[in-house]
């Protein structure tokens, strides 16, 4: 029988899941955890600068991987520093466990020093919470706490450990739990046989069907299945901002993703759909636009694993709660059956896509001649070059995130990391340190801008310390270009506080902390800039690109219209 | 439509605090709620009243059920069920007043627990609507206080809520 402490515990049961690094920064309630950290060597702790970089950084690497990411952080301002990355990882669906010291539970509710309510600040964005009552729980907490973070719906799982938990001085029996049991938590493992024979029916019969794949596809691991789906098929593919990668973007099948600034042929297809077969996606506003306008000519088929995503935002005709994968398994089963079904003509349908397709060729934008300020897309696409479209690629927020989505095409899944749901700007660069850090053989790209690099670059210190040579590519606009573009188009151009008065000198700020920086403010020096970027692999390059501030993103759907309804440049509109 | 939500679950701390706040969180509506321990101290029974159309409701017990507490739920209002609530009502009580008082209390088949020679103290049990009927019945300025439990609820015959 083992004996050890709740500190011990804690770092012994992190080693025995798996876990290679966590992220963290300590504080008084977490001191016991990281002198037992100190005391090993199986789990690697980062120290970032700041806690909501941990909760970045552990979020892109749980984006990039699959496996749940692990903060460890104080109680108090440790704790409340991390709700932002929590709330990011909770509303895109990440799997992580954050452990929080708390003050000592003899203490709790005396307005301790650095007590914060943790578990009841982070309750309406975690999927679940748990208090250690007694050290010898521990195992058992944490093990609840990653199986529940990882398995059916991810998302982030809180555990508050008061410090007495973890107290040196007393020992008790460590078991490493290999499996937990929940009586009220069972995930469902496949969809109703029923339901997805209904679904199966209805996409024989489609002539106009569209399959639209969300980021339950990339959590759930079943891209491949997907893609195996829409081929089988042969039905166009569209993609929430999530599910990008889902289904290969260079792929002829693939409509590039849809919604506020999809693609103009994926959302003309779903508005002209007959059939909508959505698997893993949420139906958010920014995909749906107007709900109540929303695709009228089709059927909804909608595969998800929450129940509770289904039939939320738009009505559905045949719901399949289920995990992606066993229910594309039984649907392909299922076609497989009617191979030979000769009813099954979409030509008149492809001829309209691409008819539609061909219609936006060459009217993207216009890419900037010699002697002009480069456009954003055109750095992009750029990068999508020289990097051959294998690069892990990560965004922060706004309008360099959508040209990112737009112009970088993705072939595989994983490699897209955004905060698509809550939209955190600062997410950008420890999300990247995470990716960097864990496949550090992979080109790991982070588009950002002004505004949103500023909000975590303390981070470039914590890139210093473990040497995590990320690619940063700053679309710099000297302005806050999405604020800014909603203003041109809602508030007659009025830029109340869209425009960043005081940049600094973003090279002597990254020279500081010992990086690499370049710039570029002409069409002509961007290649050359990006091959000398590009060839240096072992120190973190920061690009700063001068672009076009007046730039909008488009398409643009119209508030409050239908999938159909888009603004194509700032001169026409569908 | 009115719906009357039944929860089985873990009798942990927080679990209460996870529930009202999903309510809160989601903008689901609450009209009354009551909660204590079942006969197997692990669980409680959490009875939850609420309005809204059927797409809000069908969200309601998702999400309810998405909570890890939530061992099991029913929406009693789906079938036959027997529904009660618990009044204690102070109301005042001299001369003719008392006389009346106790009378509508008979009709009612509520009773009287506390009494002192100028406040009778009635305690009513039935629904919702009865309760409300005997307060019409008092009149407003005979009343000093009221005291509801909020709904509590069974389905009628064999139906159980349990864990098995």
């Amino acid at each position: 029988m083992e004996l050890l402490s709740g500190a011990d515990m804690i770092a012994r049961f992190l080693a025995d899941e798996g876990v290679e690094y966590i992220y963290g920064y300590p504080g008084g309630a977490a001191l016991h955890i990281y002198d037992a950290l100190f005391r090993q060597d199986a789990v690697k702790h980062v120290l970032v600068r700041h806690e909501q970089g941990a909760t970045h950084m552990a979020d892109g690497y749980a984006r990039a991987s699959g496996k749940p990411g692990v903060v460890l952080v104080t109680s108090g301002p440790g704790a409340t520093n991390a709700v932002t990355g929590i709330a990011t990882a909770y509303m895109d669906s990440v799997p992580m466990v954050v452990l929080c010291g708390q003050v000592m539970s003899h203490l709790i509710g005396e307005d301790a020093f650095q007590e914060t309510d943790i578990v009841g600040v982070t309750r309406p964005i975690v999927k679940h919470s748990f208090t250690v009552r007694h050290p010898s729980e521990i195992p058992e907490v944490l093990k609840k706490a990653f199986y529940i973070a990882s398995t059916g719906r991810p998302g982030p799982v809180v555990v508050d450990i008061p410090k007495d938990m973890t107290s040196p001085t007393e020992r008790f029996e460590y078991v490493y739990p290999k499996k937990v049991k929940l009586r009220s938590y069972s995930p469902v493992m496949r969809g109703h046989t029923g339901q997805i024979r209904k679904a199966v029916e209805l996409m024989r019969k489609a002539r106009r069907p569209i399959l639209f794949g969300g980021g339950g596809l990339v959590l759930g691991k079943a891209a491949e299945k997907f893609t195996q789906l829409a081929q089988a098929l042969d039905f166009p593919v569209t993609t929430s901002l999530m599910g990008i990668g889902a289904y290969p973007q260079t792929d002829r099948q693939s409509l590039g993703w849809l919604g506020m600034h999809g693609s103009y042929e994926a959302n003309m297809a779903m508005h002209s759909s007959d059939l909508v077969v959505c698997i893993g996606a949420r139906f958010d506003d920014r995909a749906t636009n107007n709900t109540s306008k929303f695709c009228p000519t089709a059927k909804i088929v909608h595969v998800d694993i929450d129940p509770s995503s289904i039939g939320k935002t738009v009505r559905v005709d045949v719901p399949i709660v289920g995990p992606a994968e066993s229910v594309i398994d039984e649907m392909l089963h299922l076609l497989e059956q009617h191979k030979a079904d000769p009813d099954h003509s979409l030509n008149d349908w492809w001829k309209q896509i691409d008819d539609w397709r061909g219609s936006r060729v060459g009217k993207l934008y216009e890419p900037a001649e010699v002697e002009a300020t480069l456009k954003p897309q055109q750095v992009v696409e750029a990068v999508w070059e020289i990097t051959k479209g294998q690069a892990y690629v990560v965004t922060d927020v706004g309008q360099h995130q959508m040209f990112a989505a737009q112009y970088y095409k993705f072939d595989r899944p994983n490699r897209w990391i955004t905060s698509g749901g809550l939209g955190t700007m600062g997410f950008g660069l420890p999300a990247a340190m995470g990716v960097k850090l864990n496949y550090p053989e992979d080109e790991v790209v982070l588009f950002t801008g002004e505004g949103s690099f500023q909000m975590m670059l303390q981070e470039l210190s914590t890139c210093q310390q473990y040497d995590i040579p990320v690619k940063i590519v700053n679309l710099n606009n000297q302005s806050l270009g999405m604020v800014r573009q909603w203003q041109d188009l809602n508030y007659k151009s009025r830029h109340a506080q869209s425009y960043m008065k005081s940049l600094p000198d973003f090279k002597k700020l990254l020279e500081a902390y010992g990086h690499v920086a370049m710039e570029v403010k002409k069409p002509e020096d961007l290649q050359p800039t990006l091959d000398k970027a590009f060839a240096i692999k072992d120190r973190v390059v920061f690009l700063d690109i001068y672009v076009d501030p007046f730039e909008h993103v488009y398409p643009m759907q119209v508030p409050q219209g239908a999938m159909r309804d888009m603004l194509l440049s700032k001169t026409e509109r569908t | 439509m009115r719906h009357i939500i039944s929860i089985l679950m873990e009798n942990e701390a927080g679990a209460l605090s996870r529930v009202v706040g999903l309510f809160s969180q989601r903008n689901f509506n609450i009209e009354s709620l009551n909660v204590a321990p079942t006969d197997d101290p692990t669980l409680s029974r959490l009875t939850v009243t609420t309005v809204g159309d059927d797409r809000i409701i069908e969200q309601i017990t998702k999400h309810l059920n998405k909570l890890i507490d939530v061992v099991k739920l029913v929406d009693l209002t789906e079938g036959n069920h027997i529904e009660r609530e618990l009044m204690l009502i102070k109301v005042k009580a001299v001369g003719a007043q008392r006389d009346e008082v106790k009378r509508t209390t008979d009709i009612f088949r509520g009773q009287i627990v506390d009494v002192t020679p100028s406040v009778y103290t009635i305690q009513l049990t039935g629904d919702s609507d009865k309760l409300d009927a005997f307060i019409q019945a008092l009149g407003n300025n005979t009343i000093l206080e009221v005291v509801r439990t909020g709904v509590s609820g069974v389905a009628r015959g064999e139906k159980v809520l349990s864990l098995h």
